[in-house]
């Protein structure tokens, strides 16, 4: 089978040199850096941290140069989405497109180009550390499931996942993939902004109390957002946000949102917070401290373009 | 009282210098300082204001309160992290002036009403400047500071204060009771000052439009609502005041966004501090303030 990573920053890298391990999947990679595409065509992609791995495959800066595929595995930032699929919709006009990203409303954007679409979570994390090279700093799972209004069918996702899994990459197909999703969408609307707001890691928001506080009238909001909607949470965000400040898990993380305020690149807050006060206005739940924060983020991102 | 010709300046930032500055035209003016290379600087070089005013004054200056002599009024005009350490110094001093707080949101007059039986004038100021150098300080915005009576102090002396200072060349206004004037600033304050530190934003056309705008109305609504319970009818509407001053065409940035870019403890205790606790008293939800409040105190715990 043949696969394509659409969009091979770390998470995208993650999923392409693994599943460049096995005999039977042919993997490509579309991403908008030459550079990168250059290294990994030249040297290979290579992870190392979690796992060290060589992955040969083709890549290319090109999407007219996609052959058809069985798979697309969409790993852009939120906000690349639509523009990354209309480019590449082409090679998958027979095969369907899973989404890994984070955030809410990526699969609709995918649904706009391609027939067959994959809700998709995943929690392993990297960061990029050159071209071709990426730093593999978490381990985890992925569920993948269909997307309702444009389904790929039981057995498509079953193949894909277990091509991923037997590269490396734990994968689980469920019927539905929503309770994963959005127990990941709430856990990082509620920490990642407010750790990009403060300058603060995972774990000192976390022993601050009233910035604690904070974090649980956001995951309360987003429970009850997801709960009108019939969706249930695969774990509870609260027990996972506090197991994540653990000294030896992630006390020292700067949330990705802090390290894009940071680099002043624009964030993800409209898929995580403002996807949360979207879905809940479409429910008629109010979400009034989501929306504060998703202001205010989008408030520092204006800051930088006056 | 009398028309007071020996002031004591406590606290020489920004408000105290542009205070001490121009009230030396009219009085004998000694500033008490924190730093004594601060205090050697006036008593070396004078102090220089620019921008709306031109001038170099002469101003007693030290750190040591003994030094300044007796007063006929003194000005309290330190930032609110420094208040009680500088009220301290007033204890058992000053014996026959009348003391003035002009702090930032609420509870200035407490703390320094507990140091000493000074009659106590309020005042809350909205004149702004920007500080070069200790003795430096450049005057930006000519807006007035307003006066009112609070402990063993009328109307009249509220007036002749404000008198005082307009004849030194600064904006005042004496009201019968401050309250409905330093809430609607406290309620100004809250909103902007946190806004504009957590976003890095000046106080600019983002304030009153768009999803800002909105939780900028919001912060006031929950504001407005604190107030109402504390039965202060509010003077100038706080929101009205927000878009006015998006429109004056200057990009104001507010003190707390300046603290915050310079890694300085921000007045966020005096000011949302005190309207959440206040809040807290009455019964009245303020989940945006307190939110706001968590973050800026997020910030600060942040600074390296």
């Amino acid at each position: 089978m043949r696969v394509a990573i659409i969009g091979c920053g770390a998470v995208g890298s993650l999923f392409a040199a693994n599943l460049a391990q096995l005999g039977d999947v042919e993997v490509w990679a579309y991403d908008a850096s030459a550079e990168h595409v250059d290294a990994i065509n030249t040297a290979g992609l290579r992870l190392s941290g979690a796992g060290e791995v060589l992955g040969r495959l083709r890549a290319t800066a090109d999407p007219a140069e996609l052959p058809p595929c069985d798979f697309g595995i969409v790993a852009t930032k939120a906000m690349h989405t639509s523009a990354a699929v209309a480019a590449t919709a082409h090679a998958f006009s027979n095969g369907c497109v899973a989404t890994v990203q984070n955030g809410l409303g990526n699969e609709e954007a995918i649904a706009e180009h391609v027939a067959r679409v994959i809700r998709g979570t995943t929690f392993p994390a990297g960061k990029v550390l050159a071209p071709g090279h990426v730093q593999w700093d978490v381990r985890g799972d992925t569920t993948l499931g269909p997307f309702e209004p444009k389904p790929a069918a039981p057995a498509e996702i079953e193949r894909l996942a277990d091509a991923c899994t037997r590269g490396g990459m734990p994968t689980k197909a469920v019927g539905d993939a929503r309770g994963p999703q959005w127990r990941k969408v709430i856990f990082n609307a509620a920490s990642n902004p407010i750790g990009a707001l403060t300058g603060l890691t995972h774990g000192r928001v976390c022993e601050r109390p009233d910035l604690r506080a904070l974090v649980s009238v956001l995951v309360h909001e987003g429970k009850a957002v997801a709960a009108v909607q019939g969706i249930e949470l695969d774990a509870d965000p609260e027990e996972l946000i506090d197991h994540a400040a653990r000294p030896d898990v992630a006390y020292e993380h700067k949330a990705s949102m802090l390290q894009d305020v940071e680099a002043r690149r624009a964030t993800e807050i409209d898929y995580l917070n403002g996807g949360i006060v979207r879905f809940g206005r479409e429910h008629e739940v109010p979400t009034p401290l989501n929306q504060a924060i998703w202001a205010l983020v989008k408030g520092v991102e204006q800051s930088w373009t006056r | 009282m009398g028309a007071p010709v020996r002031i004591v300046v406590a606290g020489a930032g920004t408000i105290g210098s542009l205070y001490a500055a121009h009230l030396a035209r009219v009085a004998d003016v000694a500033v008490l300082t924190r730093r004594e290379d601060h205090a050697r600087a006036l008593e070396e070089r004078g102090l220089r204001v620019s921008g709306r005013a031109d001038l170099t004054a002469r101003v007693h200056a030290s750190t040591d309160p003994d030094e300044l002599g007796d007063a006929d009024l003194v000005i309290v005009a330190c930032k609110g992290g420094d208040l009680e350490s500088l009220a301290a110094q007033l204890a058992g001093r000053f014996a026959g002036a009348t003391v003035m707080t002009v702090q930032n949101g609420l509870g200035a007059e407490e703390v320094v009403a507990t140091q000493g039986e000074w009659p106590l004038l309020s005042a809350v100021t909205f004149m702004s400047g920007t500080r070069h150098a200790d003795d430096h300080v450049e005057y930006v915005l000519d807006t007035a500071t307003w006066i009112g009576p609070y402990r063993e102090t009328s109307a009249a002396d509220a007036e002749a204060v404000a008198e005082l200072i307009r004849s030194a060349g600064l904006e005042a206004e004496a009201f019968p009771d401050l309250r409905p004037a330093q809430w609607s600033k406290l309620v100004f304050n809250a909103t902007v000052n946190t806004v504009a530190a957590i976003t890095g934003l000046p106080h600019d056309f983002h304030y009153a439009e768009g999803m800002l705008g909105d939780l900028v109305h919001g912060l006031v609504e929950e504001g407005k609502a604190v107030a109402a319970a504390a039965g202060v009818e509010l003077g100038d509407d706080p929101w009205e005041m927000n878009v006015h001053a998006t429109r004056r065409g200057h990009r104001h940035s507010p003190s707390m966004l300046e603290d915050v870019s310079a890694c300085r403890p921000t007045e966020i205790e005096l000011i949302t501090g005190s309207l959440v606790r206040e809040a807290g008293s009455l019964g009245v939800p303020v989940p945006l303030h307190t939110a706001m409040y968590a973050l800026v105190k997020g910030k600060e715990a942040g600074y390296s």
